[in-house]
């Protein structure tokens, strides 16, 4: 039988975010043992220029859903959508990259599926004799593998479950299709009352360099030094809980076991103590660096690079060196 | 207002997690557990609303009698009475069917857990629950007012906020600063001894994962110091040795 292998990817300002074409490479490499090919979703308002780029990840076709009522995020709908797509495109195999909205599409889509679903997947699928993932359990403390049984599966991924660099897997460019899913009105029930979103700011879940501040940054009237340095890398900012419950940064800066979790190539921890629940959320992170003025913090257990000192003398000479990287 | 709240029994976030019987289970040997840090919060703005508008929250927990604990400490915490699925759940799925099975017998307006579970970290339950109901399903969830039969909801997205509204019944998955973590008073525990907890056996479901093998990451490499002095010197070994710049 033809599988196929269907891939939801996440649009921002019309391109597809980095974490979904990793998805995308994800399905192809597992269309490449399962047989079949590998088929993009796209919803929302698109560049069919930036779609074709699902090729160069290993994509033979791209379904895009251009409807008007889809251009804002709505898990309900989408779902659906997903379902439809997979129904059309005999999709036996179901991939999304890891985030609220693909959790939530991928709960959906499983439940009308009947479909056993995993999220967290962090490697691929192990095809010989039942089909298996292994996925991060206990907020990255240990991992699980999972058979799945059911004939519709369904994979959430992590970051970095397979590695891709900006040329994919060398594919060529994949053919646009228009697709139109039937929509249902119970899907459109909520009315959306207002959306704010910093546009400007590097999402945290796609950026390669985090810079992160915790209680040791004394204030909010003292982040400027942590905020150059992030911009000298094009990193991201994230901060630890008590900092954004205390106000000192937003909410969604707030990274951890209760908040996000990330796995950025390099994590640069500034006066956070290194608490596990802190931990738990940085634990995915390629490469972790520690600067704290207490040598006996806990966080350099758990860091590749650390330096011992205070942030507000180091944080510049940083600085300083990452600006004559260019 | 008929309020369902789900909770897990999870290890403490600080648990040392390792595994027995040849990696196939979880060492629960000097291990604490607690409700599950997201449903706490969900369990907090539960008995808030109830306590405004009146009505009633009923506690469920899908798992083994050793959750008792946890589920008596909900009932102190404000719920009204309490069930347990008596089952030891394999997956998300599973857990998700007997909730959709207990709302469907006993229809509630709201039905609130955490985003995610912090053993497993899936976050799907509360969308597979509304599919199952054929009702939505918001997630995460930070902000949460009823005015009549309507939910103004403030719900986390990448890098943002978003406010909706929507009309009930609805189920929600649950974050900060929803509300504060409650603890019981004395009076509060005193009447959760008395007040009902019912088990019921689980609905068969079709298994569709079934987990085989569990494994801890590798160990950690030691940390290379780098004196304050040459801090400097990082951001070269960042790039040639570590090659993440
Ligand atoms: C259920 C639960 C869930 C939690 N979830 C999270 C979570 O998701 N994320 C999270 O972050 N926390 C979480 N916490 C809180 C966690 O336990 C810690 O309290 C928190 O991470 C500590 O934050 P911090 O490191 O910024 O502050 P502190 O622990 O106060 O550490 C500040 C650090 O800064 C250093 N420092 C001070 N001044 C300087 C200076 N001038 N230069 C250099 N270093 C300096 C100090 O040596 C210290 O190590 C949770 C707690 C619980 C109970």
């Amino acid at each position: 039988m033809i599988m196929s292998v269907l891939i939801y990817v996440e649009l921002d300002n019309g391109s597809i975010k980095k974490t979904s074409l990793e998805a995308v490479a994800y399905g192809a490499k597992t269309a490449e043992k399962t047989g079949g090919q590998a088929v993009v979703l796209a919803l929302g308002k698109a560049d069919a220029g930036e779609l074709e780029k699902a090729g160069l990840y290993g994509a033979t076709k791209v379904l895009h859903a251009s409807d008007a009522k889809l251009e804002h995020e709505n898990s309900l709908a989408y779902a659906d959508a997903l379902v439809q797509a997979a129904q059309q495109e005999g999709s036996q195999i179901i991939i999304l990259s890891k985030s609220g909205l693909g959790d939530a599409m991928a709960a959906r889509a499983a439940a009308k599926l009947k479909a056993g679903v995993v999220s967290g997947v962090t490697a691929l699928p192990e095809t010989d004799g039942g089909f298996k993932v292994t996925r991060a359990i206990f907020t990255g403390k240990a991992f699980a593998t999972t058979e799945i049984k059911s004939d519709i599966k369904v994979l959430v991924v992590r970051k970095n479950a397979i590695e891709v660099d900006e040329n994919g897997l060398g594919g060529g460019s994949a053919a646009v299709e228009a697709f139109a899913p039937a929509l249902r009105d119970s899907d459109f029930t909520a009315s959306v009352v207002s959306v704010e979103k910093a546009d400007s700011e590097l999402s945290l879940t796609e950026a390669e360099i985090i810079v992160s501040g915790g209680r040791g940054m004394k204030g909010p009237e003292h982040w400027q030094p942590l905020l150059d340095l992030a911009k000298a890398l094009g990193a991201a900012t994230g901060c630890s809980k008590p900092v954004s419950d205390l106000d000192w940064r937003p909410h969604h800066e707030h990274i951890g076991q209760t908040g996000i979790k990330v796995a950025p190539n390099l994590y640069i921890a500034c006066g956070i103590s290194g608490a596990i629940q802190h931990l738990a959320g940085v634990n995915g992170s390629k490469c972790i660096v520690v600067i704290n003025k207490d040598p006996e913090a806990p966080f350099f257990k758990a860091a590749d690079y650390g330096i011992v000192g205070d942030v507000f003398e180091i944080l510049p000479k940083l600085t300083e060196a990452a600006k004559s990287l260019k | 207002m008929k309020i369902l709240v789900c909770i897990t029994n999870v290890p403490d976030t600080t648990a040392k997690i390792s595994f027995t019987d040849n990696d196939t289970k979880l060492n629960k040997n000097g291990v604490q557990f607690i409700i599950g840090p997201y449903d706490d919060y969900a369990l907090a703005r539960g008995v808030e609303l109830k306590e405004q508008l009146g009505g009633s929250l009923t506690v469920l927990h899908v798992g083994e009698a050793d959750a008792e604990p946890q589920i008596r400490k909900a009932l102190a915490i404000g719920a009204d009475d309490a069930i347990r699925v008596n089952a030891d759940p394999q997956d998300s799925y599973f857990v998700a069917a007997q909730i959709a099975h207990i709302a469907r017998q006993n229809g509630y307006d709201l039905i609130l857990m955490g985003r995610e579970s912090i053993d497993y970290n899936s976050g799907v339950v509360h969308g597979l629950v509304g599919e199952m109901l054929g009702i939505p399903s918001y997630s995460p969830v930070m902000k949460l007012d009823l005015d009549g039969g309507n939910a103004t909801i403030t719900r986390e997205i990448d890098g943002g906020k978003e406010v909706l509204k929507a009309p009930l019944p609805l189920v929600l998955g649950c974050q900060e600063p929803i509300a504060e973590w409650k603890i019981p008073n004395m009076r509060g525990i005193m009447t959760a001894r008395t007040k009902p907890l019912n088990v019921v056996e689980p609905v068969a479901v079709d298994d569709m994962t079934v987990p085989q093998t569990y494994k801890l990451p590798a160990p950690k490499g030691a940390c290379k110091m780098i004196p304050a002095s040459e801090a400097e010197t990082l951001i070269r070994l960042l790039q040639t040795e570590a090659k993440v710049l």
